[in-house]
């Protein structure tokens, strides 16, 4: 028995109810602070959301920053499953960018697209699950702990892209660290584009068919995790790592292939921010997404729907944010960041707060229904 | 503690009970698991508010919000669960949340002052220097006494204290806690085990289904009496309750001189010889921690010895090659292991998760391409629960949900679904209420009377008399004697116990 007062939410007000109360508490110290600046709240945040979501071009934005998420926060969640927290989806995300880049510059000028595109797939994929197999492996047969290996392998992974890129990839003359453009058959097609040959209008927007493949890569963990005897095999490693071992799953093999799953998602980031927007390859097009999914992952509770929404949530962050420093100047990137940073910490770090709080509330009131039907 | 009531959900975990305790008695509270004591207890002690009733503590009414209330009003509890810091020492546990001065140093002399007259006085000795981790469990058990004392508890609530302790050690606790009355202090007694209520208490009090069902003086009731009470119904434990014994059959299982040492070169087994054949339960016995559960860990293949052999039906393992838990389900070995919360069960998983764990790879639960199929798993489920009697019996509850003895009727009715011929048991009936005790019993005998081979490993003695046909005592990581259970008898048991060899 715990010391602490035992909590018992039913399932709606767990995953449905916390989460809401806990962005609304995040929100209300935001307005605080914005207020603080001499600013209306209000304002704020409906220019936030108008932003986000008000056009067909804002949610386009949305779901463009939202789809490296759900890479990054899958890459988490599938190895938290495992029982292992994978800091290095920022690396594994750059290698497998390396790999989509890679396959994109040596074989693009003689693939047509649809051969092309998904040899990138596989190659970041691969890429990012070999960059993921080395922390894997330290940790299965020497028991070096994942967290602190992944970090290291970030810190490796940027060291090596810059090195290809300054010393091996970059073209003669340019000053920009980046390497020649992807020929024309290795650009994912925009949604833009695709709904074009549809006939229908669509706003050009960064949005890429890489979203298909982000939907493919949270129905894939789901049904990984839930369907398949290799995910059952995986949480019970996860959740108990000796119950495991006496049903004959070997945890090895496990570590394995939940690091090795977490990396290949992780690099499916390339897809998105390379071969959708970029067309080349560049030094800090991850820029702490892998990161973001350590927090998507947390807020969603590693469920493949709840990264959904948490991607969504930062992805209309990171749009709205953007919208708002454009319309006043005053509210600043930094401010964005400061609820960006709000919105972990209250649904993140502290969200177990106002559990307790609801639990009291619904038993109240559940004393009070029969009182109340009495009466009447 | 006058009509109390509290609800969870559907469950009404105690209805409208009252309880009295007279100021300087030992009083035991017994019941089956989820009668409602434990949610009792965490009334008294501040962890739930009850619903309804009210609490007078020495005469006076009180709300108790919290454990620091529960505290401050006398009342202190020791857990099932010690609640230590391993690597802290005895003196700063009693010290941490209480300390006196805020320079360490001042504080620990003037605990540590304190807490030896306060051993002086009860007779509680514990080495208050050394590290808790490095502290057998008798002696943490005392420091949470003492612990509880040092906050000047004058009730003391003691849950299952004797589920972790030996035999001499629960004699021990005894002579203490009859010290602890003897001076005063009110204990309130929480278990399963009647013959330790008869031994100690001065009153008791029986509840089932979350009522009071029996409360009386320990002079106007029985053994009998209070197991009636606490199950409804006769109980029958012991030898007498079946006529059929052994019939033992072909070899099953043999192991030669098997040798395991820890990670510290401290051997764990020495040359462990046993043979075990169809038709017989036979029983390991001994003071907990002499081996035996070292012994299960390599017959059922957990772990690989450094020497010695084994022989499963036709196959046959030497140390480089040992079996694995995989391979032993194949060859008809199941294990119920001692630690279900550790080993049995995956706690976060439901039970129809639960349920399959190693069987997982059957391909009744799942197609060869690896989809699993849930709603067989959840089919199986519910045919074992039904089967075994698991409450309550709804295969989507997470296996944590379910008491202790649910839980053991759980993982036994799964290792007892896959038919093995041969059944490593070890524990069989640790923490689990007298009813299921009697059902699991009559399980392993069923068992053993179709035709398996099944060895039971139990600190409990009671346990061994009832279900071995042959008994092995284990000493030191040895076997120190082999009787058939007609030469058996607590005394004969426990002389091999304490080292002596047999004659």
């Amino acid at each position: 028995m715990s010391a602490h007062q035992p909590l018992d939410l039913p399932r709606w007000a767990d995953l449905v109810v916390l989460p809401l109360v806990n962005l609304a508490m995040a929100l209300a110290v935001a307005g605080v602070v914005v207020a603080g600046i001499g600013m209306d709240p209000l304002q704020v945040i409906s220019l936030l959301v108008q932003g986000a979501f008000g056009s067909r071009a804002g949610v386009s934005y949305t779901l463009y920053y939202a789809t490296t998420f759900v890479f990054t926060g899958l890459a988490v969640a599938v190895a938290f499953h495992g029982g292992l927290f994978n800091i290095g989806g920022e690396g594994q995300a750059m290698m497998g960018g390396l790999g989509s880049a890679l396959v994109a510059l040596a074989l693009g000028d003689r693939l047509p697209a649809a051969l092309l595109l998904p040899l990138m797939v596989l190659a970041g994929t691969a890429a990012g699950a070999a960059w993921a197999a080395v922390p894997a492996a330290l940790q299965a047969w020497r028991g070096s702990h994942v967290v602190i290996t992944t970090i290291m392998a970030n810190f490796i992974a940027s060291a090596v892209l810059s090195y290809l890129l300054v010393n091996q990839l970059k073209e003669p003359g340019n000053m920009a660290v980046e390497s020649r453009a992807f020929p024309e058959a290795a650009h994912m097609p925009s949604v833009h584009q695709a709904l074009g040959w549809l006939g229908i209008d669509w706003p050009s927007t960064p949005l890429n068919l890489s979203v298909l493949l982000a939907a493919a890569a949270v129905a894939g963990v789901w049904i990984y995790l839930w369907k398949l005897r290799s995910g059952y095999e995986l949480r019970a490693v996860g959740h108990a790592p000796d119950a495991a071992h006496y049903a004959g799953i070997r945890p090895r093999r496990q570590i394995m292939a939940s690091m090795l799953c977490a990396g290949a998602l992780a690099g499916l980031v390339g897809m998105n921010e390379l071969a959708g927007v970029q067309h080349r390859l560049l030094l800090d097009y991850v820029v702490g997404a892998g990161f973001t999914g350590i927090a998507v992952s947390l807020i969603g509770r590693n469920h493949p729907v709840g990264i959904v929404l948490a991607s969504l949530l930062f992805g209309a962050l990171y749009q709205g944010g953007a919208e708002l420093a454009f319309e006043i100047p005053a509210f600043s990137r930094d401010m964005v960041a400061t609820l960006q940073g709000l919105i972990v910490l209250f649904s993140g770090a502290l969200a177990m707060v106002a559990a307790p709080g609801l639990a009291r509330l619904l038993a109240w009131s559940r004393r009070a229904r029969p009182a109340g039907a009495a009466r009447g | 503690m006058d009509r109390i009531s509290k609800r969870f959900g559907a469950v009404q975990a105690n209805r409208e009970v009252t309880l009295t305790v007279a100021a300087g008695t030992v009083h035991g509270i017994v019941g089956e698991n989820g009668a409602g004591k434990s949610t009792l207890m965490s009334i008294l002690y501040g962890f739930y508010q009850a619903d309804e009733g009210s609490i007078e503590v020495e005469g006076r009414p009180v709300r108790i919000d919290g454990s620091r209330q529960a505290i401050a009003l006398g009342i202190g509890m020791v857990h099932q669960h010690f609640m230590l810091v391993e690597p802290l020492s005895a003196l700063d546990n009693v010290m941490l949340g209480a300390e006196p001065h805020w320079r360490l140093s001042t504080a620990r002399d003037v605990v540590r002052e304190r807490l030896q007259a306060l051993m002086r006085e009860t007779g509680l000795a514990v080495r208050l220097d050394v590290p808790v981790e490095d502290l057998p469990v008798g002696e943490r058990q005392r420091l949470e006494i003492l612990k509880a004392l040092y906050r000047g508890a004058r009730i003391l609530i003691l849950d299952e204290p004797t589920a972790v302790l030996t035999p001499q050690e629960t004699a021990a606790l005894f002579i203490t806690l009859r010290q602890l009355r003897d001076r005063g202090t009110t204990v309130l007694l929480i278990t399963h085990k009647l013959k330790e209520i008869m031994a100690l208490c001065d009153a008791v009090t029986v509840m089932r289904a979350g009522e009071v069902v029996l409360d009386c003086p320990i002079s106007a009731t029985s053994l009998d009496a209070l197991a009636e009470a606490m199950v409804g119904r006769r109980v029958q434990l012991g030898r007498d309750a079946h006529t059929a014994s052994a019939q033992p059959g072909t070899v099953l299982l043999q192991a030669e001189n098997l040798a395991l040492a820890d990670g510290l070169g401290v051997p764990r087994l020495r040359q462990v010889s046993l043979t075990l054949h169809a038709g017989e339960i036979v029983g390991v016995a001994g003071v907990s921690g002499n081996g035996q559960s070292e012994l299960l860990e390599v017959l059922s293949g957990l772990r690989a010895p450094q020497a010695g052999a084994l022989r499963l039906g036709d196959a046959r393992f030497e140390p480089a090659h040992w079996l694995d838990p995989a391979r032993a389900r194949t060859l008809g070995l199941a294990h119920v292991p001692e630690d279900r919360h550790r080993r049995g069960l995956v706690l976060p998983f439901a039970a129809w998760e639960s349920a399959v764990l190693g069987y997982h790879r059957l391909t009744r639960y799942g197609s060869r391409t690896g989809w699993l199929r849930p709603a067989a798993m959840r089919e199986a489920t519910a045919a074992m629960m039904a089967d075994y009697d698991v409450r309550p019996r709804n295969p989507l509850l997470r296996s944590s949900k379910f008491s202790g003895g649910n839980q053991q009727k759980l993982v036994l009715a799964r290792e007892a679904q896959a038919r093995p011929r041969v059944l490593l048991v070890g524990q069989p009936t640790r923490g689990v209420d007298i009813g299921a005790i009697e059902f699991i019993h009559a399980r392993l005998r069923a068992m053993r009377d179709a035709g398996g081979a099944v060895l039971v490993v139990s600190s409990e003695l009671d346990e061994i008399l009832a279900l071995a046909d042959r008994v092995l005592v284990m000493d030191r990581g040895g076997i120190a004697g082999e009787l058939p259970i007609e030469h058996c008898s607590e005394a004969a048991l426990g002389r091999l116990m304490a080292g002596a060899t047999a004659s």
